[in-house]
This record gives C-alpha cells, structure tokens and sequence, in this order.
C-alpha cells in the first residue's frame, strides 16, 4: 500500500507537476492580458494567487526530482528550463509586491508558461540518479546562474515595460495600458536593481564555476564571459550617466537574448561532449 | 410601484432657473417637511445641487402632474418655469435615480461627486424621519448599483480636465509625487490650479516664479511652496522633476540650448513638462530629447477629450447593468406590497 502510494506520488510528481505550473502561468497570462487590453478591472489576488499556485507546482516539482536524484535538479535540458521559470517566478513573487510591479506578471506569466512548455517538449525528462559524491562547487555554479538568469529574465521584462511606456509618452497619446503599468520611474529603478542583483549572482555562479575542479569547457566559459562583461558593461554605463535609458532597456532584452541562445549553446555542448 | 420623482435638470434648465428652485442645506429639514404636508406624500428625499434639484416621494401622488407638484411645493411659479419640469413614475424613477447615482446623469458624465450629495441627501432625511420602508431601500439600493457601475464599467475612468490629466501623467512618469520637486513658471490662474492639483496629490516640493516676485510669493504661500525670483529659475532646473509654465512670454523661453546641458546631470531621471502657456513657453524641439516629456494644452485637452468620449461609449453597459437591478427592486416591491395589501383587508370593517 505505501509503495503504490509513494509509486503513484512520484509518477504525479513528474511532468505532471509542470504541466500544472503551466496551466497555471497561461491562465494568469491569460487573464491579466484580458483585463489589460480590454481595460477591464483586475483582481490581482487571482493573478497572484494563480502564479503562487504555478510555483508551488514547480517548487514540488524540484523538491521531488532533487530528492531522486540526491543533487540540486539541473541534470538535463528540461530540469535546466523548469529551474530557470522557477527562479524567474521566485524572483518576481519577492520583488513584485515590493516595488508595485504586480503588473510585471502581465510579461512574466507567458514567459513562465513558455519556458515550462518548451521543457515539456524536451524528450529526456527522466530523473538521472547522481552516481559519485556530489561537488558543492558545481551544485553553487549551476543554482548561482540560473537565478542569475532568473534575474535578468526580469530585468529584460521591466526593460520592454519600459519602453513600452517611453513609447507612449513620446507620442503623447498614451492608451489606457499606459495607465495600468507601473510608472516608467520605478520600472527604471527595478530595472537596474534587477540588473545589479542578476550580475551579483551571475559572478558568484562564474566564481564559483572554477572552483568546480573537473576539465573546464572553456567554450561554456568563453560564452559566460561574454555574457558577464556585457552586463558588466550596461552597469559600468548606467554608473557613468553615459548610457540613455532607453538603451539601458534595450540592452537589458538583447543581451538576456543573447543568454537564452547560450542555453542551446551548453545544451548542444553537453551532447557533443557530456560533463557528468 | 408608487413611488415618484419630481425635477430639474442641467439637462433642460439653464443656471438661472436652477438656481431660483435649489434648495440650500440648510433649508432641507423645512423643505422636508413641507413636502410630507403634501397630500398623498408618505415618504420623501430631497436632493438638491448645482446641477439638479430633484423631489423623491413614495405615496399616492402619481396623478400629480409635474407642473402641479411644483406649484404645490414652491407656491408660485412664472409662465415659463413648466418645461423645464420632469415628472418621472415607477421604473422610470428608479432607473433614473440609479443613473443619476452611477454619475450618467451628470454634465461631465462619471463624475463622483454626485454620488457624495445623493448620500448627503439621504442620510438628512433619514435624520428628519421623512423616509420609510420604500425610500430607504431605494436609495440603499441606489447606492450599491452606483458602486456596481463605476467599478464594473469605465464610466468614471479617465481623467476630463486638462489639470487632472497633467497630474495623471506625471503620477504614471513617477509614482508618488511626495519626492517630486515641482516649478510653476508664471502665477496666473492655471498655474495656480496645476499648482492645486499637484498639492492635493501629495506634492510637497513646489517652487513658484513669476515675474512679479510678490504674486509668486503668494502662490507659493497658497500652496505651501517657496518663491523664486524670475531671474533664478534656471539655476533650480537640475534637480526639477516638473516643470509647468504658463508665462505670458512673446517666445520659447526653455528651449533645448538650455535644457540639454543640464541633462547630462540627471541621469535617469525623467523630467515631465507641462507648458499650458499660449504662445508657448517651451520649445517643441525638447520633447526630442532624451527622458524629456513635454504636454502642451492641445496634447492634454486631446488626452480629457478621449477620457470624455470613452466615458460616454460606457454608458450603454452602465444601462444594461442598471435595468437588471431596476427589475430587482421592481420585484422586492411588489413581493414586499403584498402583506400591506393583506393587512388593509384585515382592516376594512366587515361588509
């Protein structure tokens, strides 16, 4: 009786956990992006109570599948995305309320919902047992930069809000979406928090990737350079008063771009030659 | 359903008239009671505004013609006061009261404060003992579909006028405006009223220059703020987060000469113009520039014009909403007549 339990619990514990999450996400997108465009009144307990429910599905999720395969779950391309929506969404629950971003759910629940779909996608979801004593460093690296990722995901978000709403400023029309997102003044300022927050972890992730100890793949590391100099770049700017705002916001959406192509890029690297 | 409503209205008469028949708040406990010694008046509600002065009773007084009633209430009318009366029965009157609450009824359709003076209206004749049952749940009922109305429908979003729209925007550029640093440039009346409108919403920081110091310094006084000379305003500009300008200066006197170099210093900030002046006072060429955002008075009278005419397409969701509740009441009443019809048998002597 408690093996068919335990049996049934992991089998509901797998994709379905996601497939949930991702009902969830496009229902929240769903019905924010109704309310939004049609200028209809938002209950922002359900947006929120419907993107809370898609990251306790998830939360289980990885819980369960960590608990399998006894280290943090990023074994494969699927565990690599779930993580990465999780980190957005846990990233957004925490700052949203803090800074009056709950419109930032209008942006970041389709790209919730699409980043668990594209995980669902991917054939190779079954859980891969650990087989040698977990390394820490490693465990660091990869939680440390798909929270980064998470991060800047965000800060990519608040970047198109941005110009959204510069946009509609500048044409001195602006439509009643304008009124109904945040003030173009804290979508800057969470902008560069998220920047600054994305780049800390980022660069404990990449620290902390050299402490790891195995033959480093130094095209991952190359590529992660890249990655990290150029939003060292945007913050160096943004310091220096020598960047518009609007690029600064543009930056944010094209280099976080350039780090999702970097996702293939691991991917197609580990098939050609697998690290674990 | 006897229940009645006796009026007028912005809609058909003009100040003037409204006026002669308004009846102050002070005067409404007596008005009250003058209209309960109508005959036939069981029940009865006063609202009186600026735009309306409407007489609510409950009771046999439906074969009352508008005319009459007026003439019982105010004893003494001219030959030409009898058009602009209305007279409104049953359903008719409850759904106008319902319109009338919701803010369709009123000359800038949506508005909210009517909704303040029906409650005002209300809660004196409860106080004076001139309402009962019907009334009561009128007007209770009223209430709630006007609650229903504003938050279901889009009537009374938006903002209409050219101050409020000004405010709206800059709320939208920088969240609360407690922090935001204001420059009135000019002291005459629509500075004054920007200057008023920026206050009520929280602003603490507002700088008043005028060419004549002394009318800046009352300004400023009006409005919490400090005084600048003319002569200094430029020197406050790079911390500014709005600037208004109503000058009545012959040219552009912030032009982008002036302003791009004092950008540089600003980071991100946003710096919101609002240039109300004719002819203008700012350059149109600074709206190019980078996180500067200049409204003239045609972009904003644009802006309170749309606001209008989508108010005005709500209407018609407002209306749907409102004859579901009318039915509601309809249906309250009669089941609610019944027992009092029951009881007047019980009380007729036997035959």
């Amino acid at each position: 009786m408690h093996l068919d339990f335990t049996a049934s619990f992991i089998f509901v514990a797998d994709r379905s956990w996601i497939w949930l999450a991702a009902y969830c996400f496009v229902l929240a997108s769903a019905y924010s992006g109704y309310t939004l465009f049609a200028g209809k009144f938002m209950a922002p307990r359900l947006t929120f109570g419907l993107v809370a429910a898609g990251f306790v599905c998830q939360t289980i999720f990885l819980a369960v599948r960590g608990h399998e395969v006894g280290r943090c779950p990023i074994t494969n391309f699927f565990e690599l995305l779930t993580f990465l929506s999780w980190s957005m969404i846990l990233i957004y629950l925490v700052i949203g309320s803090s800074y009056r971003l709950s419109l930032l759910g209008v942006f970041t629940t389709p790209f919730a919902g699409v980043l668990s779909i594209w995980a669902l996608l991917q054939p190779e979801s079954e859980a891969v047992p650990v087989k040698h004593p977990v390394n820490p460093w490693l465990e660091a690296h990869t939680s440390f930069s798909i929270v980064a990722c998470g991060a800047f995901a965000l800060a990519g978000l608040a970047g198109l809000m941005y110009l959204i709403q510069e946009r509609q400023l500048k044409t001195r029309r602006p439509s009643s979406v304008f009124f109904r997102l945040p003030p173009i003044r804290t979508l800057v300022v969470a902008n560069s928090r998220l920047l600054w927050l994305g780049f800390g972890l980022f660069t404990i992730g990449l620290a902390t990737g050299f402490m790891i100890g195995q033959d480093v793949d130094w095209r991952k590391v190359a590529w992660s350079l890249v990655v990290w100099a150029l939003y060292g770049g945007i913050l160096l700017a943004r310091i220096r008063r020598s960047m518009a705002t609007r690029w600064v916001a543009t930056l944010s959406i094209i280099v976080f771009g350039l780090l999702l192509s970097m996702f293939w890029g691991i991917r197609f690297i580990s098939e050609v030659s697998p690290v674990r | 359903m006897n229940i009645s409503c006796f009026g007028l209205s912005h809609q058909t008469a003009s100040v003037e008239i409204r006026e002669r028949f308004a009846v102050a708040d002070s005067a409404l406990p007596e008005a009250l009671r003058r209209l309960r010694a109508i005959e036939g008046v069981e029940e009865a509600l006063i609202v009186s505004t600026c735009n309306r002065t409407e007489f609510y009773v409950a009771g046999g007084v439906a074969q009352l013609s508008p005319a009459r009633f007026f003439q019982e209430f105010y004893k003494g009318l001219r030959s030409d006061d009898e058009p602009h009366f209305f007279g409104l029965w049953a359903e008719g009157c409850v759904h106008h009261l319902f319109r009338v609450v919701s803010g369709m009824e009123s000359m800038v359709v949506g508005e909210t404060e009517i909704f303040g003076q029906v409650k005002r209206a209300y809660e004196v004749a409860v106080h004076e003992k001139a309402t009962g049952r019907r009334l009561n749940k009128l007007f209770q009922k009223s209430f709630h579909v006007g609650k229903q109305v504003r938050s279901s429908t889009a009537v009374g979003r938006g903002s209409i006028s050219v101050g409020s729209v000004a405010v709206d925007l800059a709320e939208q550029i920088f969240g609360k405006l407690e922090g935001c640093k204001i420059m009135v440039l000019g002291a005459g009346d629509t500075s004054e009223k920007m200057a008023r409108s920026f206050k009520a919403r929280g602003a603490r920081q507002i700088f008043v220059s005028n060419r004549s110091f002394d009318r800046a310094r009352v300004l400023a006084q009006e409005t919490g703020g400090r005084a600048i000379r003319f002569e200094d305003w430029e020197k406050e500009f790079a911390d500014l987060d709005i600037l208004v300008t109503s000058t009545s200066a012959p040219h552009a006197i912030v032009t982008v000469e002036k302003i791009a170099p004092v950008l540089r210093y600003r980071g991100d900030r946003p710096l919101f113009m609002i240039d109300v002046a004719v002819p203008r006072d700012i350059d149109p060429d600074v709206h190019r520039l980078e996180g500067v955002y200049v409204y003239d008075l045609d972009a904003l009278q644009s802006m309170a014009e749309r606001s209008m005419e989508a108010r005005k397409q709500e209407v018609a969701g407002g209306d749907r909403l409102i004859a579901k509740h009318v039915i509601e009441f309809q249906n309250w009443l009669e089941k609610s007549a019944k027992p009092m019809i029951g009881q007047v048998a019980l009380e007729l002597p036997p035959s």
